[in-house]
């Protein structure tokens, strides 16, 4: 079998796999190395499956907004895989003043870059979902959010890829790239050399220490989150929710579960044996967030929770990005656990970005080399 | 020994059997068909079947169809069980209500 294509990409999560099928879209060859025994066992498959704008800080916002336009309504069909996308709203809720503040800035920033998001109080908010507690008093809305499921889509996109002929690769980790004559070409695996003209790192956290064999950096570092899912219930809501202070978020899925993730505070602290390991903490932690919110979810079971690594960025948004110090190297990584929602955006400008030169969204505020000391 | 991480290599068109239409995951009710299916979409582990399908997502978490699924993928693959990994387990042991789970704070006296 041959070790060249026209494209190597580091990582079989949502972000590699999308790429991956939008650059054999294109008629180009593609390998994914994949390093553990699993396609998208990463982030793409551990989050809360948002698929949101309202939220975003304002340098991701475009790309957020271009995707869920463009790219999610019709993304079930493209894939022949159902992602189960809902587009019925996102409501970002608050009980006190200081998230009225939180929630308003937010709001304020979306809003200048055109998207329709606005405030609503206690008895809007309930009118849209009833189930909602009365501590909640403020909300941010913005009616073209939604959610989809995470595991369909990273996996959908794989199988849409392997059958355009994408080459994946698993159990295949990279230790090193090397450049020949000053251009990237090589990627390193303890079974083979694989070449290539092109190569995207996409490898979450593992992108950094990757990066470091050609001399490049990205300010990040690993941070656990926790979620978990209820067995199927009636259907109550559709919207997507989160919080100002971001405590806990989720949906119900179209099975009838709740998906909800959360955090306990400790995780920055939690122990790290190699893999995300719940704590015997978060869950619980997680579902007192929820019954506050929802009493009426308090006989809900929960039959699952796990945890998973998000690649936290120093300034909160992702590094998309060609590297001109390296002819031929791109970066997408960094997602810092808002990755899932614009990952098809993101795969679609990267592929338009490595083939054509420039993406179709004006991505040079994720640049890699944006980070700059404090003054 | 053959490997499946090359996910690209020929394992023969999907040809249907007399007995698809099996409930392996009663759960969740994912067939054997289904299970085969998701098999040549590229779907060769345990845990990517679960994620595909739903199979050992249901009440009992895979208690029950977990080695069946790992049997269905050895003979499709034609590879070995030692091969396979299970699919992962996960906490709470059985389903636990919100309101239980969520009081686990215990008070000193």
């Amino acid at each position: 079998m041959s070790k060249h294509t026209d494209i190597i990409i580091i990582g079989g999560g949502i972000i590699g796999n999308a790429t991956a099928y939008y650059l054999a879209k294109k008629g180009l060859s593609v390998t994914v190395l994949e390093a553990s025994k699993d396609i998208g066992i990463g982030g793409s498959s551990r989050n809360g499956g948002g698929v949101r704008q309202s939220g975003r800080d304002t340098r991701e916002l475009p790309l957020a907004m271009w995707g869920i336009k463009n790219l999610w309504p019709g993304l079930s069909e493209e894939l022949g895989v159902d992602v189960e996308y809902i587009q019925k709203g996102n409501l970002r809720l608050g009980k006190t003043e200081a998230h009225q503040k939180i929630l308003q800035g937010l709001t304020d920033k979306a809003v200048s870059c055109g998207l329709d998001v606005r405030m609503i109080d206690g008895d809007e908010i309930r009118a849209i979902n009833p189930y909602l507690s009365d501590e909640v008093t403020c909300a941010s809305w913005c009616p073209t959010d939604g959610h989809a499921n995470p595991l369909t889509a990273t996996l959908g996109y794989y199988k849409k890829a392997r059958e355009l002929g994408v080459r994946f690769i698993t159990e295949s980790p990279c230790f090193e790239l090397r450049k020949i004559k000053g251009v990237i070409r090589q990627v390193v695996t303890p079974d083979a050399i694989y070449e290539a003209d092109k190569i995207l790192v996409a490898a979450g956290y593992d992108s950094r220490r990757l990066l470091a064999t050609v001399g490049i950096d990205v300010p990040m570092k690993p941070m656990k989150m926790e979620c978990l899912v209820t067995e199927a219930e009636p259907p109550m809501f559709l919207q997507m929710l989160g919080t100002a202070e971001a405590d806990f978020y989720g949906h119900q899925s179209k099975h009838g579960s709740f998906v909800f993730g959360g955090s306990s505070g400790l995780e920055p602290f939690n122990k790290d044996n190699g893999t995300p390991i719940s704590s015997s903490i978060g869950a619980s932690c997680t579902c007192r967030g929820i019954m506050k919110y929802f009493p009426a979810l308090a006989d809900a079971k929960i039959v699952r929770a796990w945890a998973g690594w998000l690649d936290d960025c120093a300034d909160k948004v992702p590094v998309i990005s060609p590297v001109e110090e390296v002819p031929g190297l791109y970066i997408a990584c960094a997602f810092s656990g808002h990755g899932f929602g614009i990952a098809p955006a993101a795969g679609y400008n990267i592929a338009e970005m490595m083939v054509d030169g420039q993406s179709i969204i004006d991505l040079s505020a994720l640049r890699y080399d944006r980070f700059k000391p404090k003054q | 020994m053959k490997s499946i991480n090359d996910r690209s290599q020929d394992i023969g068109p999907f040809v249907s059997q007399t007995d698809d239409g099996v409930i392996i995951c009663r759960c969740e009710e994912i067939t054997k068909g289904e299970i085969r299916q998701a098999i040549h979409d590229g779907m060769f582990t345990v845990n990517e079947i679960r994620r595909y399908l739903r199979s050992g997502m249901g009440l009992c978490q895979g208690q029950t169809c977990g080695r069946l699924v790992k049997n269905i993928v050895v003979q499709e693959l034609d590879v070995i069980p030692a091969q396979l990994d299970p699919a992962t387990s996960r906490s709470p042991m059985r389903p636990v209500e919100m309101k239980v789970l969520g009081n686990e704070e215990v008070t000193h006296v």
